[in-house]
């Protein structure tokens, strides 16, 4: 190895040293340590031979800020009055964009060639803390607050007499390919699929082993001088190719359901086909029917597609990337995110231009105080490192985060869920050819565009298939580099613009072996040449080129004669480029290393050999007893803690971390009114500067429920979806009609182990059933209410198993829906405008208080879970719709979490303003007055708004709405919030009040840790 | 009337060009999107255009301090004649044309040495480093001009509300000889400030604890201008969070961002016969 010379920068005395303040702090709220002062500083570590002249020059005149920094060209610390030491470097092979960016730097200073494909200098932080710290006392500030053992390396200790740390990849060189040789007894066979990571169970092994054992293989093989065994490289691609995350075996399994209410069985082949692809298909019928061609491209590629008008087409995909994200929360994001952006950025041709991300996160509540079991991280860090993930994907991706929601519930804390969205737009054409098509032939070429390939994410599809559990992968974490996606994003949309690109994909889950082995249909056939694939680090093996999922990679697929081009374009954008194969139409999916042919698999059995599963499911309802809440309850300080309990409170501290304006578009944000403070419904974004048309973003999840009843539960989240976008001024799709606006959904499941087991997983038939109903649920409202889904992904298992314990999600559904919108200066915001303004609830109210956020204060769920009535929905929706037409809505909000009483708030904060209003139904119902008041203020009936109407408007809304809409009382100028209950106030209390019990909620939880 | 060439640089990161170019198309000027290896190569030559804009975005991840590692291309990487693209800029300013640049693109004037130039040897002479509350934060300010901001990009404005979007936006200088020479000459030519219009040093207000509220900064010729928050993130009216209200209390309000109007200025300002 060659000699390390090393560049350690620190900021000048007096200059406020922000991130030590910070450290310091958080070592004293989260680990009871006083560290003293702390001084943080960067070390480089350069192995680059370089002169004494050249490296004080790249010292001070490239890496240091001379105005703040002082900067050592020496390996030997000033330790004067320091106590102890840390330094936080990464592991080897995980990504250093510090480590690239000053290397690209160098080459600038020294103006050498600017390729930077051989990592020479390396970045860790280096921390001096005055106190003299105890090493375990370090490494709980390395490992709680600043890293993770699954990424970073940690020295700690009294301050060294020399720094120096480089993560140098050290791998024997070992290109060797192993047969496998199958004839194992079944325990074997398992045994197998453990150590190698496999994930197959034992009817896959099998259909395997019979595959080796046909005729038409062991006489293929013989040709090929080679045994009717599988080679290590064949059987990796199986398996990725044939795992849970890429095949959805379970999505597609033959169900037997039994719902032991109606006394029926049936049984269901495949849910999605049956639900999801079936509900779109009816749907798509009925638009055709009515000459509506918007549906462009539904589940056959990596992102929906639907049209927006004649130039333009819509691309929207949701994922999820929970596992990772448990395992180490800011890589697991930062990686998800970017993954998802390529998505859009791989769909038909590629090169869409990325519009907005959103995200929707489940965690372990902030103030989580049960013991943590091996493996799993307190919520709040969990938390902090997707945030932070999600922040740098998008921010330095330069994409807006415009819609989201964080839900809290105990049992996300062994896994969360992390879900990323992102929606571009597409020109309809590249150069007069439509641009969502993919078309291959043989011949064309397989070029691998952006980051290298290392060991970094080897089984990630196959991992995020099973449990977490102790010795999960370390390989499968990853974080990702938003440079190098951003270059290689900027060089793709170019390129596809210049009709460069036939088409292109995603590499993500199972690496090439997913991604060529998908585009390989299309042509029917693809060889790969492995070692023309840029590595990282010498030394993989074979079959880890073909399955790494090293990231900020695509594949694109082109033309031969256009490949110079291509690779010129490439060139000046920075981008890496490299031609590793060809389509070709011989059925057969083939890898060759140095001209050895390493694996050759019939396409037909990689794709199509995947046996069913068979499931069982069986619904009876949950039992449940009525919430007992209090005799007496002061509605101020219910109220009053409703808004600052954790699911409802502001999540301003989250959002404006998020860039969500960058692009200019972005016309509906998250927070909005004068100070910035009121939260809103649906996101609205236009699509361009020379007109108007947008799209409003929303996003339906509502897991609580669903311990009361799958079925409503995700009914009740796709109602939640959908209202969000009417309240801002979105319209129902009407096939009927002669304009229909496009809407498009990605559905993402995320549940629990839902597969039977006796012994591991006794109650698995009841969790199926949960999922069948939810699936039903999805079909049912789509199809009512015309709305499509049009691309989705799901997740199976996410369940911690570790000291004997597990910790499992609730089986949870994220609708994440996108409207067209004609003209975005038509849409309503959800605060109040004016005094004297009529303050209207609209919609009918139910005593639904079951799973609601007023019972959980009490640690309740109750029994009558919020009922979505379909037909009542539409009406509401459609009168909506023609109010917002002539323009008589001042201000919509819809009403959601907390009920009414939570939603005509919230719609206060805007401008300072306050209300007086009557809650009490006009025609009282029977029962107890204060069941009736508690129903009236806080039950979670869906389909309702909460709306404001200039006086001049009150009579053309009332006439249009009906009895739908009922005046409550009036917006104030007096800044106080004013709930009667037949005249007398149940709540009166200043707006600010209430206001900064919201804002600071979710503070206020953190530190009751 | 005579057409104004803007060139809006990308690449590397840099995110917010397309809103830029979007900006001066709306003001009137022919806009082009360069990346800023073509410039280097030598393929595209900034004396073509009249005006240059580092727009934002986190050029090279922001790794090495934000703007740093393209102010260092800026600096040290030769184009085909020898000449940095620092040289090509100073020649540039010299002929009388402007650069702007915004967030991103202020932190590689800033580290380039472009701003503020107090001495005019492009040696760099203030910085822009992490914000007092530790975090990036996406917020509107409301900010003031001077009354005379001695740069034509600000002209006539007085008050002004901006998004910010940026974790390293808090301005230091090198010593308090040039703060003082910075307020001597009016550099500090926009300022964060509070509900009654007096520049502050309060969060949030102030988002990031930059002396003297400085929210921008102009080099003595006022050709080079600098600023944190985004004009291009309010090209219309409906980018600003309280547009609602706003529209409400007044049906007439005009449908244009007032971001929009730094570059209507500048765009008026090539135009005008005194510069032509």
């Amino acid at each position: 190895m060659s000699p390390v010379a090393v560049i350690h920068v620190t900021l000048k005395p007096g200059v406020r040293d922000v991130h030590a303040e910070s450290v310091a702090r958080q070592a004293a709220d989260y680990l009871r340590l006083d560290t003293g002062r702390i001084k943080t500083g960067k070390l480089y570590s350069v192995i680059e031979p370089l002169t004494p002249e050249q490296l004080r020059r790249l010292a001070r005149e490239a890496l240091c800020d001379l105005v703040i920094n002082d900067v050592r060209v020496d390996a030997r610390p000033d330790a004067a009055g320091w106590g102890s030491y840390l330094l936080v470097g990464k592991l080897p092979g995980i990504t250093d964009d510090e480590g690239m960016a000053a290397q690209r730097t160098a080459a600038d200073l020294f103006n050498l060639p600017g390729e930077a494909r051989r990592q020479s200098i390396y970045v860790s932080d280096v921390y001096f803390f005055e106190r003299e710290l105890a090493k375990s006392d370090l490494l709980a500030i390395a490992s709680e607050l600043l890293g993770n053992p699954l990424v970073h390396h940690f020295d700690c200790g009294p301050v060294p007499p020399v720094l120096a740390y480089v993560p140098s990849v050290f791998i024997e060189a070992d290109t060797s390919v192993e047969t496998v040789d199958l004839r194992l007894s079944d325990e074997e066979l398992l045994a197998l699929s453990r150590d190698r990571l496999l994930s197959l169970n034992l009817t896959e092994l099998s259909a395997i082993r019979d595959y080796y054992g046909r005729p038409g293989t062991v006489a293929r093989l013989a040709t090929l001088g080679r045994p009717a065994q599988p080679t290590d490289c064949e059987l990796e691609v199986l398996a990725q190719t044939w795992s849970e995350h890429c095949k959805h075996k379970e999505f597609n399994a033959l169900i037997t359901y039994v719902d032991e209410v109606a006394g029926t069985t049936t049984q269901i082949d495949s849910l999605f086909k049956t639900f999801i692809r079936g509900s779109t298909e009816a749907i798509s019928e009925r638009l055709r029917a009515g000459g509506h061609d918007w549906l462009v491209t539904v589940f056959n590629d990596n992102a929906g597609v639907v049209r927006i008008d004649e130039q333009r087409l819509f691309v929207w995909k949701v994922e999820t990337h929970n596992s990772p994200s448990a395992l180490d929360p800011f890589g697991g994001a930062i990686t998800g995110i970017l993954g998802n952006n390529r998505d859009p950025l791989g769909t038909g041709r590629g090169g869409a231009k990325l519009l907005f991300n959103t995200n929707v996160l489940c965690f372990g509540p902030p103030s989580y105080d049960k013991p943590l079991l091996s493996g799993q991280l307190h919520p709040q860090r969990v938390m902090d490192g997707v945030r932070r993930g999600i922040e740098e994907g998008g921010n330095k991706s330069g994409i807006p985060t415009v819609n989201g929601a964080i839900v809290f519930d105990d049992r996300y804390a062994g896994k969360p869920l992390v879900y990323c969205g992102t929606g571009a737009v597409m020109d309809a054409s590249y150069g007069g050819r439509h641009s969502w098509t993919k078309e291959i032939a043989p011949g064309d070429r397989i070029v691998v565009a952006g980051g290298r390939v290392g060991r970094d994410g080897i089984h990630g599809a196959t991992f995020s298939s099973v449990e977490i559990d102790r010795h999960s992968p370390r390989t499968a974490v990853q974080v990702g580099s938003p440079i190098t996606q951003k270059l290689l994003s900027d060089f793709l949309e170019t390129a596809c613009r210049q009709g460069l690109v036939k088409c292109s994909t995603d590499n993500g889950a199972g690496g090439l072996s997913s991604s060529i082995g998908e585009l390989a249909l299309l042509s029917n056939g693809a060889e790969l040449h492995l070692e023309r694939v840029p590595l990282k680090y010498a030394g993989l093996r074979p079959w880890e080129i073909l399955v790494s999922e090293s990231q900020e990679r695509m594949s694109l697929v082109v033309e031969p004669g256009t490949l110079p081009s291509l690779l010129e374009l490439a060139d000046r954008f920075e981008v890496e480029c490299s031609d590793i194969g060809s389509f070709t139409d011989s059925g057969l999916f083939e890898a060759y290393l140095s001209g050895a042919l390493v694996a050759t698999l019939d396409l037909d059995f990689l794709h199509h050999g995947v046996p069913r599963k068979t499931l069982s499911a069986r619904w009876r309802p949950p039992a449940t007893t009525a919430a007992h809440l209090p005799p007496m309850l002061d509605h101020n300080e219910l109220l009053t803690r409703l808004l600052g309990s954790a699911n409802i409170c502001s999540r301003e501290e989250v959002i404006r971390q998020y860039d969500h304006e960058v692009k200019g578009k972005t016309i509906v944000k998250p927070l909005m009114g004068a100070a910035g403070v009121a939260p809103q419904d649906a996101a609205v974004m236009r699509l361009g500067f020379e007109d108007y048309a947008g799209v409003a973003i929303s996003c339906g999840i509502l897991p609580r429920y669903g311990d009361l009843d799958a079925y409503q539960m995700s009914a009740g989240s796709f109602d939640e979806a959908v209202r969000q976008i009417i309240s801002i001024g979105g319209r129902l799709p009407d096939p009927a009609a002669a304009t229909c606006p496009f809407w498009s959904v990605n559905d993402n499941f995320c549940v629990p182990d839902s597969v039977y087991h006796p012994d591991t997983n006794p109650d698995g038939e009841y969790k199926l059933a949960q999922l069948v109903r939810m699936c039903q649920a999805l079909y049912d409202m789509a199809t009512f209410f015309n709305i499509p889904m049009t691309s989705g992904k799901d997740s199976m298992k996410n369940d911690l198993r570790s000291d004997g314990t597990i910790i499992s999600v609730p089986p949870t559904v994220l609708y994440s829906m996108v409207a067209g919108l004609p003209d975005v200066r038509l849409v309503v915001t959800s605060e109040f405008k004016a005094p004297g303004d009529l303050v209207y609830l609209v919609g009918a109210t139910y005593d639904e208080l079951g799973g609601s956020e007023l019972y959980r204060l009490f640690d309740q769920i109750g029994t009558q879970v919020p009922q979505v009535r379909p037909e009542q929905a539409r009406r509401i929706y459609q009168r909506m719709g023609r109010a917002h037409d002539q323009r008589l809505l001042e201000s919509c909000h819809d009403c959601s979490d907390g009920g009414l009483a939570v939603a005509a708030t919230e719609a206060a904060f805007g401008g300072g303003l306050g209300m007086d209003v009557e809650v009490s139904p006009s025609a009282p119902p029977d029962g107890a007055e204060l069941a009736r008041q508690l129903a009236a203020l806080y039950s979670e009936s869906h389909s309702r708004f909460v709306a404001s109407v200039r006086p001049a408007h009150q009579q053309k809304f009332e006439e249009i709405m009906g009895p739908d809409a009922r005046a409550l009382g009036r917006v104030t100028a007096s800044a106080r919030v004013v709930l009667r209950w037949q005249r007398h106030p149940l709540v009166e209390l200043p707006t600010g009040e209430l206001l900064d019990a919201w804002r600071h909620g979710l503070a206020r939880a953190r530190k009751g840790r | 009337m005579r057409s104004v060439n803007a060139l809006v640089m990308t690449g590397y990161g840099i995110n917010c060009h397309e809103e830029t170019a979007a900006a001066y198309r709306m003001a009137g000027a022919q806009a082009e999107i360069v990346h800023c290896h073509d410039l280097i190569t030598g393929r595209v030559s900034v004396h073509d255009f009249d005006l240059v804009t580092f727009p934002g975005g986190f050029s090279f991840g922001d790794d090495l301090g934000a703007g740093k590692a393209l102010a260092n291309k800026v600096r040290y990487r030769r184009l085909p004649g020898g000449s940095t693209l620092l040289d090509e800029l100073q020649r540039f300013l010299a002929a009388g044309k402007f650069v702007l640049g915004i967030c991103n693109g202020f932190q590689v004037l800033v580290k380039s040495g472009l701003l503020p130039n107090v001495r005019g040897t492009c040696q760099q002479e203030a910085t822009l480093t992490v914000n007092d509350s530790g975090v990036f934060e996406d917020r509107w300010v409301q900010c003031r001009a001077l009354p005379h901001p001695g740069t034509p990009f600000l002209q006539g404005i007085d008050r002004i509300d901006l998004p910010v979007r940026h974790k390293e936006g808090k301005l230091i200088f090198r010593d308090d000889a040039l703060r003082a020479r910075i307020v001597s000459e009016g550099l500090n030519c926009l300022s964060y400030c509070d509900a009654a219009g007096q520049p502050t040093l309060q969060y949030p207000h102030n988002p990031n604890g930059s002396v003297l509220a400085c929210a921008a900064l102009r080099d003595p010729t006022g050709h080079v201008l600098g600023l944190m928050p985004h004009p291009e993130a309010y090209l219309s009216a409906l980018n600003h969070p309280d547009w609602g209200h706003r529209f409400r209390q007044d049906p007439g309000l005009s449908p244009e961002g007032e971001g929009l109007r730094l570059f209507q200025n500048i765009i008026a300002h090539c135009r005008s016969p005194e510069h032509t």
